[in-house]
């Protein structure tokens, strides 16, 4: 590798839950990034803005608030410099970390030096699906490819590997009582940035979607979410065409163990040492490997295995080596799955709970992970982690970080 | 001009009316056959030249029916090299219609009759349709059935008047046929008068009153900023809804191969985001691809041609008078006797139903009470017509009851002992000249005839369950049955309404023969350690109406054991080696476990209180124990071919060795008596127009026998194709092309 990818920061928006009543519903999702852009000058003091060479973030609904570049647009409306690029790319779920990682690419080539990278989804303001897309609003391509909505994957997940509604449950309880724990102990404070108005005053300064206390027990009397989709909306005919040894679809996920709709943006900086030193810099990791890969379309999402394998054959390590493991919480059952595929030990996966705690604002939220998975190894004074979510179409994708 | 036929009569009037009259002079009904599209051509033309001396236009047929639609000659017969031409001429059928309603006089149709497929894309060109009152106008698009999509602007233009859902779900994917009254609820046709001497008077009327207006008169689509009711898919409520359109029809056609409602979907659906003569070039190129595919070719051929054959006379004179039975005597009130009652009284004929206690045959007649019952609850029959049906039937525990009876169905249990007893019993109350007719699924007729006096006029009239609902019946002749015997047959068939097919005697027939192969077929997939599930997604993938296991379960496994055994040794009787299938052992080892199947609260599924649960768990441990199959490497195209091969090969044997003797028949049957899928055309057709799904050089007979041989080396001699078949494909034969149906 030519020049090394450094990180020299991460920071993020607290979650603000994705409805009408949620906090940042009053908040434009071009002002959650002009905020985060803000507070990253105001911590680097030192950092010259002039430097910076592009905005890559990750948005899965590039439409209406969101449309027409918002990543060009929050830098010119947060006052940077006119020669500050910006970018907006969209792998759906992934979309936030492929902006880190295509920002740390761009870095290694040596063709930039400093680039910030995140991604930013204001679910609220702007539904899920509010792009349209050949893939599931085209009769034909949704008829030949198979499409079914991801709820219905991850029930097919859960039921070809056997995971039992008690099973999806206890996990998701685990999310929660990590989660409110890790907030509780303070363990976001260094990265969650809170979100002010036009009068300097606070809109949200912590992630409002966790509810602590939330017991497995308690999780097993919401009703199933995908159930009625899988039956009358065709979609568990679908996949069971695909799947064609399964004899009915298990449907476990609901509300409470599947990811949170919620809004929120990430913002992190990323560079050469050579810049660091220019803009006077500390580094808190090195992106040591990235990838992306792909698994079997109609189940979805089982993607960020073949992706981990492949960054870590990169990266000349296995999954002993790591320390951490972040895996979006999208739905339980992939959370599982993975930790089956990977053979790890759970213990090092999402100690500090995840989406289905705190959300998934869709293109933030890879942005979000990997500070969460920086500031964690820092905490505890790990070496090697590794970040990854399963994406829609079957991919996955992956980045191995190291701390310094 | 060249030398095309004129179909179209202009005539003008004082009024400066033009009349288009529709009449294929060479042809009972008018269809977009050539000579229609330069007639049309012409016709358009020259209105637009004298427009201006033009006050309106009335399109009207001197037909019995309005219009038939597409000339399903022209589309069977088109080939993929002839598609430049092709699309070509649709082009201009449609660029026509669009002339037509683009005329900016008024124009409309007088609709006399059935107004179907293309009937209906022409009045839809128009600006007002009028129909007239009358049970034989009927206004659809059944180009579905018959693998087709309405390419003449159909799908394009009730996109545009109805909106995507409801021209999808209420005409075009299930080619609904809709009466006047239906048809003016929906917005379909404007008007209907009483006679059809009212329909030029109400069209002139109606041209009048746009005249008065002093507008141009457009389509409500040629209008700026119309909007399609219910949107385009950039509509939140259509878009939230939309992607299960798609997995909602691959749920109904479970996935088989049935490309037109999925280009009908698509070509609605993308039609809508554009500009009209956009959405018809879209329309234009999905019908140029279901025309020009095999499913339409095998669908066409089995639901117009076949059917017309086998419905036909068959050879009877057509100016003979016809067998009206007036009474009939049904033996047995069991599941088949009770529902060939049912059938026989709804067609005014008036039935025995004995059986050997009354409470029995009462009980079969409750199945009558049951249908029609249900049939009045929800509006389908009225109260009277119902109690009318339900007194032509008579329970009994007597034969005496059966005097004067002109025709005897016998529907007993299949003992040789049950059979002679109660045709013993029968023969001598009946009238002289009654048909007698055994409702047997098993037994050769030869020997059941021996029952009777009269061998000559005993016959099989084997129906299929559920008989009110099956549209099949196959009839058996014996060797001693008399033309007359099958006349009369087949006439019956008429009365009752069920497509005949005639085949000969042998154990099985051609349908319980063929049949069996495609279960044994099936089950033997457990030994080989195929997980249950897979089985019958297979069957139900390749298009079959049920799941094979599922279905398995309801034909019941000791029947199909006790007639195996009785077939066997049959075959060693007469010194012939019998060969073993796969399936026996698991057939036996279930018996062995009493799982017999649904009648037995257990078979390849569990039940509960008669209701089909899941399927038994210890399948695959009981059949299959250590062959751990990876379901990936599963290929399900292997399994779907195995089971159609097995019925096509044997279909071709039971053609062979004479059991059926046309391929009309043959299709016919496979398909509304056994479910064989219906994009096949049924068994024959399938080898006529085979292309493999994993080779699509590999087409035709020929491509059928090497794919067969393939078959063969990896799963048994079984698929090894007959020689006839070998034959028939070097030559390049077509089963299409040979054999008659059988007459009387």
């Amino acid at each position: 590798m030519a020049t090394e990818a450094l990180l020299y920061d991460a920071i993020r928006t607290p979650r603000g839950k994705g409805k009408s009543n949620g906090s940042l519903h009053t908040t434009k999702p071009v002002d959650l990034v002009v905020g985060l852009m803000h507070e990253t000058l105001v911590r680097n003091e030192s950092l010259d803005p002039n430097g910076v060479d592009d905005v890559v973030l990750g948005c899965v609904s590039a439409v209406g608030d969101q449309g027409a570049d918002i990543a060009k647009t929050a830098a010119i409306k947060a006052g940077l410099p006119d020669t500050v690029a910006g970018v907006v790319l969209n792998r759906f779920c992934a979309s936030g970390l492929e902006a880190v990682n295509i920002a740390a690419q761009k870095v290694a080539s040596g063709w930039e030096d400093l680039v910030f990278a995140g991604g930013v989804e204001s679910m609220s303001r702007v539904p899920m699906g509010s792009d349209g897309g050949a893939w599931a609003m085209d009769p034909e391509t949704n008829y030949d490819t198979y499409f079914v909505p991801q709820g219905v994957s991850a029930d097919l997940i859960a039921t070809i590997e056997g995971f039992s509604r008690d099973d999806v449950d206890a996990y998701a309880a685990r999310s929660q009582e990590r989660a409110s724990t890790a907030q509780a102990e303070g363990r976001f404070a260094r990265s969650v940035v809170p979100v002010k108005d036009i009068n300097d005053q606070v809109v949200l300064d912590n992630d409002e979607f966790i509810r602590a206390g939330t017991t497995a027990e308690g999780l097993g009397k919401l009703n199933p979410s995908f159930a009625a989709m899988g039956d009358m909306g065709g979609f568990d005919a679908v996949a069971l065409q695909k799947y064609h040894w399964v004899e009915e679809i298990n449907h476990v996920h609901t509300p409470g163990n599947s990811s949170g709709i919620v809004d929120g943006a990430s913002l992190l900086v990323l560079g050469s040492e050579e810049a660091g030193t220019r803009h006077g810099l500390t580094a808190r990791a090195r992106i040591v490997a990235t990838a992306v890969s792909g698994a079997e379309p109609t189940i979805m999402l089982t993607g960020p295995a073949p992706a981990a394998k492949k960054a870590l054959a990169k990266a000349g390590l296995t999954a002993d080596d790591l320390d951490l493991v972040e895996i979006n919480e999208a739905f339980a059952a992939v959370v599982l799955r993975f930790v089956k595929d990977m053979g790890l030990d759970m213990e090092k996966v999402n100690v500090n709970g995840g989406a289905i705690a705190m959300g998934h604002p869709l293109g933030a939220t890879g942005g979000m992970i990997l500070g969460t998975l920086v500031d964690e190894l820092h905490r505890t004074g790990g070496k090697y982690g590794l970040a990854t979510l399963c994406v829609g179409g079957g991919m996955g994708i992956a980045t191995i970080v190291e701390a310094i | 001009m060249s030398d095309f036929t004129n179909t179209i009569q202009w005539e003008k009037g004082d009024d400066n009316i033009v009349i288009l009259t529709l009449d294929d002079p060479n042809q009972g009904a008018n269809t977009m056959n050539a000579d229609y599209g330069h007639s049309m051509h012409a016709a358009v033309e020259k209105l637009q030249a004298e427009k201006d001396d033009i006050a309106g236009v009335i399109i009207r047929s001197a037909k019995k029916t309005f219009f038939a639609g597409g000339d399903l000659n022209d589309l069977k017969s088109v080939t993929v090299d002839q598609i430049e031409e092709f699309a070509q001429g649709l082009n201009q059928i449609n660029a026509d219609l669009r002339g037509l309603e683009t005329l900016g006089k008024p124009v409309v149709a007088c609709i006399n009759g059935a107004a179907l497929g293309g009937g209906l894309e022409i009045t839809l060109a128009t600006h007002y349709r009028v129909a007239v009152d009358s049970p034989s106008v009927k206004l659809g698009f059944p180009e579905v059935k018959l693998g087709l999509l309405p390419g003449g602007g159909g799908v394009t233009r009730s996109v545009r008047m109805f909106g995507i859902v409801q021209a999808l779900m209420g005409l075009l994917v299930q080619g609904q046929e809709l009466r006047p009254d239906k048809a003016l609820e929906m917005g379909l046709i404007n008007e209907v008068v009483p006679t059809i001497d009212d329909l030029v008077p109400a069209a002139k009327k109606w041209i009048e009153a746009q005249a008065a207006t002093g507008e141009p008169t457009v389509q409500p689509w040629d209008v700026k900023g119309y909007k399609i009711p219910g949107g385009t898919p950039s509509n939140p409520k259509l878009a939230m809804n939309l992607p299960a359109f798609p997995s909602n029809l691959r749920k109904q056609i479970k996935g088989a191969n049935y490309p037109a409602p999925h280009h009908i979907m698509a070509a609605a659906v993308e039609g809508a985001q554009v500009d009209f003569d956009s959405a018809r070039q879209i329309e234009g190129r999905y019908f140029v691809d279901l025309a020009t595919s095999p499913v339409a070719k095998n669908m066409i051929e089995a639901f117009f041609f076949n059917l017309q054959e086998v419905n036909g006379l068959r050879g009877r004179d057509k100016d003979a008078e016809t067998y009206t039975a007036k009474k009939v005597a049904v033996l047995g009130a069991g599941m088949m006797g009770a529902g060939i009652a049912y059938q026989c009284a709804k067609n005014g004929i008036e039935v025995v139903l004995k059986d050997v206690s009354i409470e029995a045959a009462e009980r079969g007649k409750g199945y009558s009470q049951g249908l029609v019952d249900k049939a009045v609850s929800r509006g389908k029959m009225t109260q009277e017509k119902a109690d009318e049906l339900l007194a032509r039937i008579t329970p009994t525990d007597s034969a005496d009851a059966a005097a004067g009876a002109d025709l005897v169905i016998e529907a007993v249990f299949e003992a040789p002992e049950v059979k002679k007893a109660a045709w013993e019993e029968i023969e001598p109350v009946v009238t002289p000249d009654a048909l007698l007719g055994s409702n047997t699924s098993t037994m050769p007729i030869t020997g059941l005839a021996e029952n009777v006096q009269r061998s000559e006029d005993f016959i099989g009239l084997h129906f299929f369950s559920p008989v009110d609902k099956m549209p099949l019946l196959e009839i058996i002749k014996g060797e001693r049955t008399s033309d007359d015997a099958l006349s009369k047959a087949l006439d019956l068939a008429k009365q009752i309404k069920k497509t005949p097919i005639v085949v000969n005697d042998s154990r099985g027939f051609f349908t319980s023969r063929v049949i069996g192969t495609f279960i044994n077929e099936a089950i033997a997939m457990l030994l080989e350690g195929i997980p249950a599930q897979t089985i019958e997604q297979a069957s139900s993938q390749a298009g079959y109406p049920a799941p094979a296991l599922q279905l398995s379960d309801e034909l019941n496994l000791e029947l199909m054991g006790k007639i195996r055994n009785a077939t066997k040794a049959a075959f060693e009787a007469e010194g012939q080696t019998w060969v073993g299938h796969p399936a026996e052992q698991v057939i036996d080892k279930m018996l062995e476990l009493e799982r017999s199947g649904k009648l037995k609260g257990a078979g390849f599924y569990d039940y509960e209180d008669g209701k089909r649960t899941h399927l038994w768990a210890g399948l695959h441990d009981t059949f299959a124990a250590g062959k751990d199959v990876d379901p990936f490497a599963i290929n399900l195209e292997d399994l779907k071919e195995r089971m159609m091969f097995a019925e096509a090969i044997e279909s071709v044997k039971c053609r062979d060795e004479g059991v059926i003797e046309s391929t009309a028949d043959a299709n016919i049957g496979s398909i509304f008596g056994i479910g064989f899928p219906a994009w096949t055309g049924g068994v024959l057709q399938y080898i006529d127009n085979y292309v493999d799904p994993q080779n699509a050089d590999r087409r035709g007979a020929s491509g059928f026998v090497e794919r067969a041989n393939e078959l063969a080396a990896k799963y048994g001699e079984r698929f090894t194709p007959p020689a006839s078949l070998v034959e028939q494909a070097e030559r390049g034969g077509l089963y299409s092309e040979s054999g008659t149906p059988a007459t009387a």
